[in-house]
């Protein structure tokens, strides 16, 4: 499927650090859109085995800020035609999302995000109770009793994909343009002289370039900190676990923020399921049963009937988290270096566009207009972003 | 980690505690510039390592520092609050 390259070249036109999704859309957008073809994606494991591979495949665009809500449409817009534009089957497949509001102040926030998608022509909708129980019938609504569902917000588009396919397919189309892949291959020094970017240093000998793009999720801080740059990303774990599977019973994706319960049922039967971060700063991306037990037990609120279901595999990945549930993107400081990161627990569905905006950044050196809002930048100028429609985050 | 030694109460299972953050120097104030103070409100220190830490025994309400590896999740030393007044023991 992709090239093998035994050694690296003594100079590229772009360097990307990190062979995940993000990264690999960059590299393909950059190849396919702006004719950028001298271009390496160095990666220290394997294409799509950080957090590309370890997310729960949620799609949508039902976010709480015009920032946000503007961002994340795009995208979905642009997964809509990935799979045509790969030649490859990524399972894209609209289920519909319900965010369940299980009292009236979680229902007066479902409004607010429903007028605030509707303004901008996405599809969101408040729902009571009933509509909730037609199109989710197994669903508990009471939830033992002690968690009522009052409502929800409703969101057509919502989808769930096949993560490998999307990095296997980002990672093809940019192989095919002529873009360099090299797994195990570390970053392990930043080149810099006179605030511009000269180089990087890896495992495999250095690297002469004008420009990085650093995409490395939970791993940012420490690339940053060979710049002496600073940012307010904290790292912490977030679990996920997977059922063994079942005949298909759940079309809809649920999620409910007081439940910390995410959920969608995949093509082959398997419930994926995830829950709210790890309390505390890890950079490991060890299980635990305490994890398992809580996400368990709040499944078996929503859907009693699952107690005899297994649980087939459990992991984590590290999410870089801001304080305000929104990326950091765009340029630095440093100039040459540009930054995709604090993509926390949200990152996955932004997958085509954020390539689309940091290729557009890369190449021509000009912020894209979709992320101004998400520099690095804003924290100084006291101008945070607020999105707290992030996944994985209490409302 | 499964156990942490609460300097008051002793060894206490982990799911009695509450993370509070890694302890951070303030910027006096009145003193500082709005960037300086900006980089204290918003910036942390990512990357894994020996950090101290507030945590709070919370079935007590009691806040102490520990010492802790956030690479591995080890636990290497609890102080009393006072350490952060005291300055704190080498790492």
């Amino acid at each position: 499927m992709f090239r093998r390259h035994d050694t690296l070249k003594p100079a590229y036109d772009v360097v990307i650090i990190g062979a995940g999704g993000h990264g690999l859309a960059a590299a393909y957008y950059l190849a396919r859109d702006h004719g950028i073809r001298d271009v390496a994606v160095l990666e220290k494991g394997y294409i799509g085995g950080g957090n590309t591979g370890r997310n729960t495949t949620i799609i949508r665009s039902n976010y709480l800020t015009p920032e946000g809500v503007k961002f994340y449409d795009e995208s979905v817009r642009l997964w809509q035609d990935l799979a045509e534009d790969f030649d490859l089957n990524l399972f894209y497949s609209t289920r519909g999302h319900f965010t369940l509001a299980h009292t009236d102040s979680a229902m007066r926030t479902m409004r607010w995000r429903a007028e605030v998608n509707k303004h901008f022509g996405v599809r969101s909708e408040a729902v009571d109770a009933g509509f909730v129980q037609r199109h989710v019938p197994m669903m508990d609504m009471s939830c033992g009793g002690h968690a009522p569902i009052v409502g929800a917000l409703f969101h057509e588009p919502g989808a769930i994909a096949r993560h490998d396919a999307v990095a296997w397919g980002y990672g093809r189309g940019a192989d095919r343009r002529g873009v360099e892949i090299h797994q195990e291959t570390e970053v392990t020094g930043i080149r810099v002289a006179g605030g511009r970017v000269t180089g990087v240093d890896t495992s495999r000998g250095p690297v002469a370039t004008t420009r990085v793009l650093c995409a490395v999720a939970g791993y940012t801080p420490r690339l940053l900190d060979m710049l002496d740059l600073h940012t307010p990303i904290y790292v912490h774990p977030l679990q996920a676990m997977v059922s063994e599977p079942v005949k298909p019973w759940l079309d809809p994706i649920i999620v409910s923020g007081s439940l910390h319960v995410y959920v969608s049922q995949t093509a082959r039967g398997e419930l994926v399921m995830g829950a709210s971060l790890d309390p505390y700063e890890l950079h490991s991306t060890r299980s635990t049963l305490d994890f398992a037990e809580g996400l368990a037990s709040h499944m078996l609120d929503l859907f009693p009937f699952l107690g005899e279901v297994k649980v087939n595999r459990q992991w984590a990945g590290l999410s870089d988290m801001t304080p305000d549930f929104a990326p950091i993107m765009g340029k630095t400081p440093v100039e040459g270096f540009f930054l995709d990161a604090g993509w926390g627990t949200w990152g996955f569905k932004a997958t085509p566009v954020c390539g689309k905006t940091m290729s557009h950044t890369v190449a021509t050196g000009a912020t894209h207009p979709l992320i101004e809002g998400f520099s690095m930048e804003r924290f100084a100028r006291y101008q945070l972003t607020g999105e707290k429609g992030a996944a994985s985050v209490g409302h | 980690m499964k156990i942490m030694v609460c300097p008051l109460n002793g060894p206490r299972p982990v799911s009695e505690f509450a993370y509070g953050g890694e302890v951070r120097r303030m910027p006096d104030p009145d003193g500082c510039s709005d960037a300086e103070w900006s980089r204290y409100v918003f910036d942390r220190s990512g990357s894994p390592g020996k950090k101290y830490e507030w945590w709070c025994h919370t079935a007590s309400g009691f806040w102490f520092i520990a010492l802790r590896d956030t690479a591995l999740d080890e636990v290497l030393g609890t102080f009393p609050a006072e350490t952060v007044r005291e300055g704190m023991p080498p790492s």
